[in-house]
């Protein structure tokens, strides 16, 4: 292996290094690290921001500003967080969640990214030096993006509002078959006033099920009226296909799971 | 390649090499301080085989850069016996015939210690969570879920 590190103390600096052909942002590094482990030879120098702030955590007035380097851990245990404790002690084993950090996870390919599924269907913003961009957007945009993500922001889901779920085949631990997230917001009458579903592993990236989302609007969550949003959720998803699960298996299963999520 | 400082206290002793720039911990630790009990089974950070303690916190020193830890508190398996005297957790291991080819175990013992440093009586789902990131070929897990469960009892005799 033959890998260079550059350390700076700003994002500014770290961000023209960026700008050289062969490098790459160094975050927790349980992905590029094990590229480079693995024989990847694309990247050949690492840069990396010592700046405090990027691993800062503040919760104020139902807002939440995650930094980049805020590790999947420190979500878990912070006691404001824990809305998203279940989507953060999802990723990986323990040491994993010691390393593996918020901006990584936001460039993980499927069937990684749990934890920017929940962002995403909290509607976050990804926020880089150049200005602040909804996740959606970022998402799409993010084989070409070269800035670093230096937090992610959010507001704090009101109690019981926010779900996820992750299903996979080894427990506690293993690789998703797939993950969902979903925001609901439910009227006086206990029918869904409004919803954000994201799904993992239903492409190469985090998506959102918008047709299960407008299919949901005005339901009851029972089984009988949730039914059609099931019957949709798989609609315009192209679901990955690796060792643990092919494509065709997680169209099928996306609506039980679902269907589980809505009604627990 | 550019060589590059990295210091840091391994066990209690201070260290300082020069390694190539872009080394893992582990290689750092294994080829050129010697310390051979992390193992390097998968470097893919999916066997927890190289697992290791950096300020408190369990990491796979395969996807760590040394670089990277320069004035850390690093903590591997090799310095837990106190002059001769196994820690109570390899003394489990033994007991319970928790290793087998052994190539798991020092990752298992140092997921194992976070735990018990952590939650001194732990549950046995705390047990399988806490080893959750760690694979075992031989042992079938069972024996080494019961050695960690008794070496927090026997945490806890003492203590009392
Ligand atoms: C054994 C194992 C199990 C895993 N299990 C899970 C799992 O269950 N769920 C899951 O979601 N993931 C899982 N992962 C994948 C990974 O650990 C996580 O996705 C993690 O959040 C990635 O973050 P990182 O900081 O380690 O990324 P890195 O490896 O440091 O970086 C990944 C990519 O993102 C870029 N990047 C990182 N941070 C920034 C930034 N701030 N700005 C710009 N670019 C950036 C890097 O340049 C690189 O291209 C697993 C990985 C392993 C090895
Ligand atoms: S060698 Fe590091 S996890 Fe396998
Ligand atoms: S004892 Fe052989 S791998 Fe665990």
């Amino acid at each position: 292996m033959s890998l260079a590190l550059q350390t700076f103390s700003t994002v500014k600096d770290a961000n023209a290094a960026l700008r050289a052909a062969g490098t790459r942002y160094l975050g927790g590094g349980t992905l590029v690290v094990r590229a480079a482990n693995e024989g990847d030879v694309s990247v050949s120098s690492l840069v990396r921001v010592t700046d405090p702030g990027l691993s800062r955590i503040a919760v104020s007035s139902g807002k939440a500003r995650l930094g980049a380097s805020v590790t999947m851990a420190a979500i878990a245990r912070h006691p404001e967080l824990a809305a998203l404790a279940p989507a953060a002690r999802a990723i990986g084993g323990p040491a994993i969640r010691n390393m593996a950090t918020v901006g990584g996870n936001l460039f993980a390919p499927a069937p990684y990214g749990d934890f920017a599924v929940a962002l995403l269907a909290l509607d976050a913003t990804v926020v880089t030096e150049d200005g602040e961009t909804p996740i959606e957007a970022f998402l799409a945009g993010r084989d070409t993006s070269r800035a670093i993500v230096t937090g992610v922001g959010f507001a704090l889901p009101m109690a019981k509002s926010f779900r996820f779920l992750k299903v996979s085949r080894v427990k506690p631990k293993g690789v998703s078959v797939l993950s969902i997230a979903a925001l609901l917001e439910l009227a006086a009458d206990d029918t869904v006033a409004s919803a954000r579903i994201a799904l993992g592993c239903m492409a190469d990236r985090p998506i959102r099920a918008t047709a299960a989302e407008k299919a949901l609007l005005g339901c009851t969550l029972t089984p009988r009226e949730i039914a059609p949003a099931l019957a949709a959720a798989p609609q315009g998803t192209a679901p990955i296909t690796d060792p643990i699960a092919s494509a065709w298996y997680r169209a099928e299963v996306l609506p039980v799971h679902l269907g589980r999520l809505l009604l627990s | 390649m550019a060589k590059v400082p990295v210091q840091f206290t391994l066990n209690g002793s201070e260290k300082a090499e020069f390694i190539e720039s872009g080394t893992t911990l582990l290689n750092a630790l294994r080829d050129k301080i010697g310390d051979t009990s992390p193992k390097g089974g998968c470097h893919q950070g999916t066997c927890g085989a190289c697992s290791v303690i950096i300020d408190g916190e369990l990491r796979l020193s395969c996807l760590t850069l040394a670089e990277t830890c320069n004035g850390a508190d690093i903590k591997t398996t090799a310095g837990l016996a106190e002059g001769g005297v196994l820690h109570p957790l390899q003394r489990a291991f033994l007991d319970a015939f928790a290793t087998q080819c052994g190539f798991c175990t020092p990752g298992m013992i140092m997921a194992a210690k976070v735990l018990l440093d952590r939650t001194p009586n732990p549950s046995r789902d705390d047990v399988v969570e806490a080893l959750s990131g760690n694979i075992c070929r031989c042992t079938g897990y069972e024996p080494i879920i019961q050695a960690v469960l008794t070496a927090a009892r026997a945490n806890s005799q003492n203590a009392a």
